[in-house]
């Protein structure tokens, strides 16, 4: 008795911040309710939904959402692999060198995405102009010409080292009598790295690929500092959608309906990511 | 032939994290530029503090660094005062649901920020709570409670119940038990869990900047008001940034391997 209750402050909390809001959301994404217009109330069956899926920003927002994911997954698995095989050897000062690798991993997004902006990719004073520049190439206009790009590449920037820490973290646990053992039967190091490499990391990778996801649909603050969704809905994600919907247009019942679509896609991730934890759990 | 084979790999892995590092190194460098010097890529330049002072002189810069202190440090306090009954609970009296309960825990972070939103800032409306250190307190500990819980569970997990035992057997109270045999044992992992909670709620970005303003904005929110055209002074961004990124980047240096645990919710070791 005593007992449950050392572990019943924790259950309530989560349990009400797992439901309470997650039912408003559910409840404004039926009813008509924007704070511009009180007048309007009501019940509204599944208008906000049909509004929302022929808002001309809505297909924009969901295929740049599917794009930015897919994009950043791919870069940061693709390279986290390469690197963690890279750093999966004896080298001079390797540890200041994983330092500096995982770094941009604890810098605010609003920061990483400021310094991308403005120091790296501005067309006039960036970095990459100025390199472009001095080789006799046109600078680029890196978010006016290719904004979605730009976006994926800071934040790809800034998940890279996550991926990289755990791959490496998982690569440090496979064996090495092994590597050894396909070395000296006369396997090449591209069969080293497909036959026992991958498939050692795979579990790895499979937790990197959804607890990403898990953020990148919530990306916002770097695309809040550096396009505010533009130009037009170049960069606009189903996160920025509802934001604007929501917070700028005051629109509460279609910005609910926004909020219930992401809800969605996130539960099929999760439902894996918890089947996979499951496994896992040891306990005592 | 495997000793130039590891200088050459070594000189690649050195020249990738120097890339990777570059954008943090030239925001560091910029920040002890002159306004004018820092729209030049020059390396070569008279170092200047005047983009900190100015920092701290024209905008309330300390203030949106004590919110940035509050809100994860008093988050992570919060967190961990219902985490670690929890998690002792959980890993020295396991019950068969103790497992799905864990789990159960772990999927309420699965939910995008973005879905509850709205909700969110309804009831903060609703309540008072926008802009208030205390409404992101609040929120910033529902989102690291579960990693708190996992983590500390796991790291309770480690400690043999063998040892609390014979300190029962030879007459140690219950209170004596949990202060001179589970804390020192527990505290090296309790500690680096409070480090990533704060590494978290320090970088945290989604909510800071919906539901924070002039107020309780802490330093991810100000430094997103350097993003508007009229705020384009970069020696002072990278002043502020860079004050507003080191600490945390030491933090994160020193929690690197338990870091991977807490991310990973202990599924990679």
């Amino acid at each position: 008795m005593l007992l449950a209750l050392l572990q019943a402050p924790s259950v309530i909390a989560l349990f009400l911040w797992m439901i309470v809001p997650l039912l408003m959301t559910i409840y404004f994404s039926f009813i008509r309710f924007s704070l511009l217009n009180p007048d309007i109330s009501g019940f509204a069956g599944i208008e906000n939904y049909q509004f929302l899926t022929e808002d001309e920003s809505f297909w924009p927002a969901i295929i740049n959402t599917v794009i930015l994911m897919g994009a950043v997954l791919i870069i940061t698995t693709v390279l986290g692999t390469l690197l963690a095989v890279l750093y999966d050897r004896k080298f001079f000062g390797k540890n200041v060198a994983t330092l500096l690798v995982i770094a941009p991993f604890f810098v605010m997004p609003t920061v990483s995405a400021l310094i991308w902006k403005n120091f790296i990719m501005h067309p006039v004073y960036g970095l990459c102009a100025f390199v472009l520049q001095k080789f006799g190439f046109h600078a680029i206009d890196w978010f006016g010409e290719y904004p979605l790009a730009s976006v994926i590449i800071i934040i790809a920037w800034e998940w890279l080292p996550f991926a990289f820490l755990i791959l490496y973290t998982s690569l440090k646990s496979l064996d090495n009598e092994q590597k050894e053992a396909a070395a000296i039967d006369g396997a090449s190091p591209i069969q080293l790295f497909f036959y026992i490499v991958v498939p050692h990391l795979k579990r790895a990778t499979g937790v990197v690929v959804m607890i990403e996801t898990i953020f990148l649909l919530s990306i916002f603050a770097e695309i809040y500092t550096t396009t505010s969704g533009g130009p037009g809905h170049a960069t606009t994600n189903l996160a920025f959608l509802i934001y604007s919907l929501g917070l700028q247009q005051f629109n509460v019942g279609i910005g609910s309906a926004g909020g219930i679509l992401a809800v969605i896609l996130a539960n099929i991730v999760a439902y894996f990511l918890v089947k996979m934890l499951a496994q896992n759990l040891k306990g005592r | 032939m495997k000793k130039y084979e590891n200088l050459i790999f070594g000189i690649v892995a050195w020249i990738v994290a120097v890339i990777i590092f570059f954008p943090i190194f030239w925001m560091a460098i910029t920040a002890f530029k002159t306004e004018q010097g820092a729209y030049s890529p020059d390396l070569i330049f008279v170092p200047t503090l005047d983009s900190f002072k100015e920092v701290f002189s024209r905008s309330n810069y300390l203030g949106f660094m004590m919110n940035s202190i509050y809100v994860s440090v008093g988050s992570t306090l919060v967190c961990l005062i219902f985490a670690i009954p929890a998690a002792y609970k959980m890993s020295f009296f396991p019950t068969p649901k103790t497992q799905s309960t864990l789990l159960w825990m772990l999927s309420t972070k699965m939910m995008p920020a973005v879905g509850v939103l709205v909700p969110i800032y309804f009831l903060f409306r609703t309540f008072g709570l926008l802009d208030t250190v205390v409404g992101l307190i609040i929120i910033y500990t529902l989102m690291n409670l579960p990693i708190a819980i996992w983590m500390s569970y796991t790291y309770f997990c480690e400690i043999p119940a063998a040892i609390l035992e014979a300190g029962r057997i030879d007459g140690a109270s219950v209170w004596e038990e949990l202060w001179h045999l589970l804390r020192p044992m527990s505290l090296p992992g309790l500690s680096s869990t409070a480090l990533i909670l704060i590494i978290f709620a320090w970088n945290e970005a989604f909510w800071s900047i919906n539901l924070t303003s002039a107020n309780a904005a802490p330093l991810t929110a100000f430094i997103a008001s350097y993003s508007s055209p009229e705020g384009l002074f970069w020696a002072k961004l990278s002043a502020a940034s860079l004050l507003a990124v080191a600490p945390i980047m030491v933090l994160g240096w020193l929690t690197q391997k338990q870091l991977v645990q807490g991310l990973t919710f202990g599924a990679v070791k």
